[in-house]
């Protein structure tokens, strides 16, 4: 019964953070936001208390059901390990797992990493590391890009049916660095899952160490009851999580998720979940080298892999190009402008902030309307995302990656907040605009939501160029985006430190 | 019996609206009968007696299809619709050298030449917009016939003049040597009628036919854009209307043939509330009926080209032709009214001619203008915030508009250049039009409607 009810609110819960990260239409952030505010990385890094108390909280009474039921990436590996532990039944093998120790020295060592690169600010390793962040990674690269071609199949279907219900969108390669990051993390997760469940969470994971601290005194907890156990071992065989030794009739609560998997296993009624406060936990056995947990590389599939991955990209590329028709003059695509500050996106109240907060989770790039939003490139602040205009613009009325963000990297802000935040200003290259060449353009000054920029005469030619008022400029890129200069823009935006104006 | 006394009482009533004169010289007599079996009505060419179908099949709209990364015309849809076209008794082919991006001769020579040359007129053009030199005009002029595969054009037409006046016209037909060229070719039977296409205002047009009027050129025919809108609605300022250029040319009993009598499709579907009121008083009627009907009515036309996409339109119009049912007084009337209430749409008046594109800067004008105005005649157009459906209109019209316009060729890139403002027979003036849908647009997105 305790096993029904995990699985099926992890169920709801990884169903639920996954199509936030899937959906693009921004028609389920109001009704599933609170599930990416929950998660412990996030929460942390938003400083947002009443989250981190209650997980702690929750932590303490009932053990890392978190692990279980509210992380997706945990929720995921479950997933995984099932399909192999299905497998092996049917070959009759009854004991896919079997005790083994802690890696206390793997597992301490990338805590007091990754606790180091949050203080410093290695955003890339902790983004790296941490599971929301992995998650979002692999479903915002990975998955999004098939929800969405389907979603396009859908909207060729509505179209011909002249229906609105269905609109489609356009896919493309945000940036390479990431996606082969996701496609890594994804194939080292699975393979992980597939041979020893929960060995991530229990080596890797930063969180999963984190509330291992409490959970070895979580009021709450298997039980293994001496006196009817008949030591069988089916439940050290079937803990994905490798912690119960039946040669001592220990469970290892630090590793324990709390899945209830041997509950179901025993035949005899030996392990309960029940009140054990107070109860000492058991001692750790010694650490012995076990490289068998270790993740294993498997060089040859993850080049084919990382191989494949490229050409699916290579591939979405080509087919945006395809749409042209030959009656219309061609049109060069823009490139990134250099930038000497990146642009953050309005509500996030400088750049440095925004570094310090963001986790990568790719859930302000999987929403954003306008294809602004992208990872970086850059190595300081890999996978976090940063703003370019080639694409589109950041429009006025849009304020949904402020919506969503539950790391506090961006503030959730309205449409007449967002006028106050000054993430960049256009600045003008002369040698660029058309204007320069007697065409009577104005196209930034016409589109510039703020009114900062101005057409004035050059004395010398007569012709008129743009100036920007860059007391008036908000960064919103409406001038880039809409400047008739390919394939680099004559009006770009430089991003700024500070968004916020000290008043 | 009665239908007959019709036809005489509406040319009495265009007679009136052109001049007096108009009774003592022959017209373009009336052949044929609307009533029993499905017979095409012909008009009689008073000067050299051609029996043209009153329907002419123009050839600008032809589908495309893609091939090899290529728009190129769907050669079998054409041959299907001209062969039934012919079968059904249409003998009246229009085409360019500029239309559908050059293709539209080679496409019309392919299909007409299954057919014996004396079973149809042709109608072609010298659309030198772009290089205007003789060497290049003359070209043009060969090109036509070897596209074409005849050595004879019926009617031969200088494209699209009248913009930019009596000066546009000495610069492409007159300093060239074209005209000189043109009537000694006709001379030798290699063109049968001479005449021009006309987009302007009235003084403009007055000073081509001040030309015939003084000897300098006798013009066979002419093509004039004309339909119920443009009849008292085509601006007056941009643009003459089509009454008075009706009543110039039925004067000097000049044979008509008339363009745009659909506006470009936009008569085929027009604002619900007329459509409804067309339905009341014929139900089984085609909206685009009306429009026909109203070009044939008056005695002076010839020929009334539609530019038919595919067998539908083109049946179609057999069926309005074939039981050809002229309008009576009181429904031209009627249509009058229905062009005065149109005209409160804030419809732009494109008929998707493409005369400006490619645009420079890549926008898809024709195509913008376009989904505007079906949007607007079809109701998917919200006007206020408050309206009920506003958020269903709201997405439906920015979910079409994205559909229809790659984001890249959508109205907010136009820079205002203005180089298409010369190229349009509307005198559209393009970028304003297309800053006001941006407007439309930006006030939908960002709710301030």
């Amino acid at each position: 019964m305790l096993k029904k009810i995990r699985v099926a609110l992890a169920v709801v819960f990884w169903l639920g953070i996954t199509l936030l990260f899937l959906d693009f239409t921004g028609a389920l952030h109001g009704w599933l936001g609170w599930m990416a505010k929950v998660q412990f990385l996030p929460a942390v890094l938003a400083l947002n208390v009443a989250v981190i108390i209650g997980l702690v909280l929750l932590t303490l009474l009932f053990g890392r059901v978190y692990c279980s039921v509210i992380c997706p990436l945990g929720v995921f590996q479950d997933g995984v390990a099932h399909l192999n532990v299905a497998r092996k039944r049917r070959k009759k093998d009854r004991k896919p797992y079997g005790y083994s120790p802690e890696m206390k020295w793997l597992r301490y060592g990338v805590w007091v990493l990754f606790v180091i690169a949050l203080i410093a600010g290695v955003q890339a390793l902790v983004a790296l590391l941490a599971p929301y962040s992995a998650w979002g990674r692999i479903v915002q690269n990975l998955f999004q890009p098939v929800y969405l071609w389907v979603n396009n199949l859908f909207a060729a279907l509505a179209e011909r049916a002249d229906s609105y219900a269905f609109y489609s969108k356009e896919v493309w390669l945000r940036s390479l660095p990431t996606f082969i990051v996701a496609a890594v993390t994804l194939v080292v997760v699975v393979v992980l899952a597939w041979k020893n469940g929960r060995t991530y969470c229990n080596t890797i994971c930063p969180v999963g160490t984190t509330l291992s601290f409490f959970s070895r005194f979580a009021m709450f907890r298997p039980v293994i009851d001496k006196a009817k156990c008949k030591d069988c071992k089916m439940c050290e065989h079937n803990c994905k999580a490798a912690c119960i030794d039946i040669a001592d009739h220990k469970i290892d609560y630090s590793r324990c998720v709390d899945c209830f998997n041997c509950i179901d296993t025993c035949k005899f009624g030996a392990l309960k979940y029940r009140y054990a406060w107070g109860k000492v936990h058991p001692k750790q056995s010694e650490v012995t080298a076990d490289s068998s947990a270790a993740p294993q590389n498997d060089s040859g599939r993850r080049a084919f892999l990382t191989g494949a991955a490229l050409a699916v990209g290579g591939a979405t590329l080509k087919a945006q190009e395809k749409k042209m028709d030959g009656g219309f003059a061609a049109i060069l695509d823009k490139e990134v402008p250099e930038r000497d500050v990146p642009i953050t996106p309005p509500g996030s109240e400088s750049v440095r902030d925004f570094y310090r907060r963001c986790t990568a989770c790719q859930l302000c790039v999987a929403e954003c309307p306008n294809n602004v939003l992208r990872p970086s490139t850059d190595l300081k602040h890999l996978m976090q995302p940063e703003m370019s205009y080639e694409r589109g613009y950041c429009r006025p009325e849009c304020t949904r990656c402020s919506e969503l963000c539950p790391a506090g990297a961006i503030r959730k802000i309205t449409k007449e907040e967002k006028t106050q935040y000054h993430i960049g200003t256009a600045r003008v290259n002369r040698t660029l605009c058309v204007a320069e060449e007697g065409v009577e353009c104005g196209n930034c000054a016409r589109h510039c939501p703020s009114g900062a920029i101005q057409m004035v005469e050059d004395e010398a030619t007569g012709f008129k160029h743009p100036v920007v008022n860059e007391a008036l400029c908000i960064g919103c890129g409406a001038c880039e985006n809409l400047c008739p200069s390919r394939p680099i823009s004559a009006i770009t935006v430089n991003g700024r430190h500070q968004h916020l104006n000290e008043e | 019996m009665e239908r007959r006394n019709f036809i005489k009482i509406s040319g009495a009533g265009a007679l009136a609206m052109g001049a007096a004169a108009a009774g003592c010289v022959p017209k373009p007599k009336t052949v044929g009968t609307e009533e029993g079996p499905e017979q095409m009505i012909y008009r009689e060419n008073p000067v050299n007696g051609d029996k043209v179908s009153l329907i002419g099949f123009g050839c600008m709209r032809w589908p495309m299809v893609e091939k090899d990364g290529k728009r190129v015309i769907d050669q079998e849809a054409v041959n299907e619709m001209v062969d039934y076209a012919i079968e059904h008794g249409i003998n009246y082919f229009d085409t360019s050298p500029a239309y559908l991006m050059g293709q539209s001769e080679l496409a019309a020579g392919n299909a007409l030449s299954r057919h014996p040359r004396d079973k149809y007129f042709i109608a072609t053009k010298l659309s030198n917009f772009g290089d205007q030199s003789t060497e290049a005009s003359i070209k043009m002029y060969h090109d036509s016939f070897e596209q074409l595969r005849t050595d004879y054009f019926d009617y031969y037409l200088l494209h699209s003049i009248g913009r930019g006046g009596v000066a546009a016209f000495r610069q492409r037909y007159v300093d060239n040597g074209m005209i000189d060229f043109l009537l000694k070719e006709k001379e030798a039977g290699r063109i049968r009628n001479l005449g021009f296409s006309f987009h302007g205002k009235a003084e403009e047009f007055d000073a081509l036919i001040a030309l015939h009027d003084n000897g300098d050129i006798h013009w066979d025919f002419c093509q004039i854009e004309m339909n119920y809108v443009d009849w008292t609605h085509a601006d007056g300022v941009r643009n003459a209307n089509a009454e008075y250029l009706y009543a110039e040319l039925e004067k000097r009993n000049i044979p008509i043939v008339i363009m745009e009598p659909l506006l470009g499709g936009r008569l085929a579907n027009v604002p619900d509330a007329i459509a409804k009121q067309m339905k009341e008083r014929e139900p089984d009627k085609s909206i685009a009926s009306w429009a026909f009907r109203f070009c044939g009515t008056f005695p002076g036309v010839m020929c009334a080209l539609s530019g038919m996409t595919n067998m539908d339109p083109l049946m179609d119009n057999i069926k309005t032709f074939g039981h050809f049912k002229p309008l009576t007084g009181e429904e031209l009337e009627f249509l009058e009214r229905m062009a005065t209430q149109m005209m409160e749409y804030p419809l732009v008046n494109c008929t998707d001619c493409k005369y400006c594109m490619p645009c420079p800067w890549g926008i898809d004008i024709p195509g913008i203008f376009k989904h505007y105005n079906t949007s607007v005649t079809e109701g998917r157009y919200a006007q206020t915030q408050q309206q009920k459906e506003y958020r269903k209109l709201k997405n439906a019209y920015l979910v079409s508009y994205d559909r229809a316009i790659p984001t890249l060729r959508q109205a907010d890139h136009c820079i205002g250049c203005g180089e298409c403002l010369s190229h349009c027979p509307q005198s559209i003036p393009i970028p304003t039009e297309l800053r006001r849908i941006n407007h439309y647009i930006e006030a939908l997105k960002q709710d301030t409607l």
